[in-house]
């Protein structure tokens, strides 16, 4: 279970709703008669109080209103029209206003366990990391392996443990960010953890999401984990070296995944050859000039 | 998916609107979630029990509404129904769709007293 994700439920706690929760037994509802209840409108509810019931002060339904304590309004509609993850999605676009501020790229790595994101990563960073900074944000439910790995690239990481969570929340990448504190013009590759299914739904604040994808996992993966492939703008199939020993199908993969997404760009790479990590980076490089064109760390750099 | 996270976010939501709304105990949750959305209502009804539990929320009803999945079908040019993201349209059998509608995750409306 996620208790840490994507709601920052403890800033609800604190700042209203537990208080209020909390002397609720003593004075409820001591608010009446401040005119913005209709279940108050106690007298306009003669004309439609079921047959025999016009004490009953019914407005909204009779149903869950029988439940309701003597003294108090009767239950009534709330229209909230809120989406669930709207906490996280707050969260995510703070951190996309950072990004957007300080002119940093960010990009999502997600896969399932073991497709080889953080060793494609290494490899991504011993190229790429010699011409611009680049920051990583690691993600697993436990150990800090993965981090120690990237930093033996010389490039900062810091390691998010998300425990029983599945998934990294705008929120965890917000503290991420602080303690990194990335400099202006950087580049951020968060790696979220292997799971392709939760992920997906949770924004981070990226400008991608990059979905690996090793030839060892069957070209139906993108059928079978339709959102993630959805979700992401491009899709890495890693490993491609084992492709001579395997039955996989290249561009069967990549029709799977332009069914699910028409838009969705596929490069073959091997982390193990350094096949294709020029094209990924190419990529790279045309992502971040899209996203920060017109901000002046690009005129200043390029 | 992650149902029980969802139910943790849909808590904190209750509790902001209780101190906005005024109001100390949820009656009724009303949820739309679309068929593409990745959720298991199976699983959020559980998550939703096991997370209210001595909440504002505790023994709520939850009523889940599923909108229509559709895309738009760029060759045919309309808004054609579908069940799963990599149907084909069922007009053309194309696979160059836009989904428009069935990712719906929204707390509708609450009933609360």
């Amino acid at each position: 279970m996620c208790t840490v994700c994507g709601c920052g439920p403890g800033e609800t706690r604190i700042e209203g709703a537990e208080k209020r929760n909390g002397k609720a037994g003593g004075a409820v509802h001591s608010h009446d008669h401040d005119g913005h209840t209709p279940a108050h409108h106690h007298h306009d509810a003669h004309d439609h109080g079921a047959a025999g019931h016009g004490h009953d002060h019914h407005h909204y339904g009779t149903g869950p209103a029988g439940t309701s304590v003597p003294g108090m309004s009767q239950a009534r509609l709330i229209q909230l029209e809120q989406d669930i993850l709207s906490k996280n999605n707050g969260y995510a676009d703070r951190n996309r206003q950072v990004f957007a501020d300080k002119g940093i790229l960010a990009l999502n790595l997600v896969s399932s366990p073991g497709s080889g994101k953080t060793t494609l990563l290494v490899e991504t960073l011993k190229r790429y990391a010699q011409t611009r900074q680049c920051y990583v944000i690691e993600g697993d439910q436990q150990t800090a392996n993965d981090a120690d790995r990237i930093r033996a690239t010389g490039v900062p990481a810091i390691q998010i443990n998300t425990g029983k969570g599945c998934h990294l929340d705008g929120h965890m990448v917000g503290h991420a960010l602080d303690h990194l504190a990335p400099d202006d013009g950087s580049c951020i590759f968060i790696e979220n953890v292997g799971n392709l299914v939760c992920p997906a739904a949770f924004d981070l604040g990226e400008a991608h999401k990059v979905a690996i994808l090793s030839v060892t996992e069957g070209e139906d993966k993108p059928l079978k984990y339709p959102d993630m492939f959805a979700a992401a703008d491009l899709m890495l199939l890693n490993k491609v070296d084992l492709l001579p020993h395997l039955d996989f199908d290249v561009s069967t993969a990549i029709d799977n995944a332009r069914k699910i997404n028409p838009n969705i760009k596929a490069l073959s790479v091997s982390a193990r050859t350094g096949h294709g990590i020029d094209h990924w980076i190419s990529w790279i490089d045309a992502a971040r000039i899209m996203q920060l064109a017109g901000h002046p760390v690009l005129n200043a750099a390029e | 998916m992650h149902e029980m996270a969802l139910c943790e976010s849909i808590l904190g939501i209750l509790r902001e609107q209780a101190g906005r709304d005024d109001f100390s105990k949820v009656e009724r949750v009303c949820l739309e979630v679309g068929p593409l959305s990745g959720v298991e209502t199976d699983a959020l009804r559980f998550g939703f029990d096991v997370v209210m539990r001595g909440s504002l929320a505790e023994g709520a009803t939850l009523d889940i509404v599923t909108p229509p999945a559709t895309a738009w079908c760029w060759p045919c040019s309309e808004t054609v129904a579908i069940s799963e993201r990599f149907d084909p349209c069922p007009e053309c059998g194309s696979h160059q769709l836009q989904v428009t509608s069935g990712e719906e995750m929204r707390i509708k409306e609450l009933e609360v007293s």
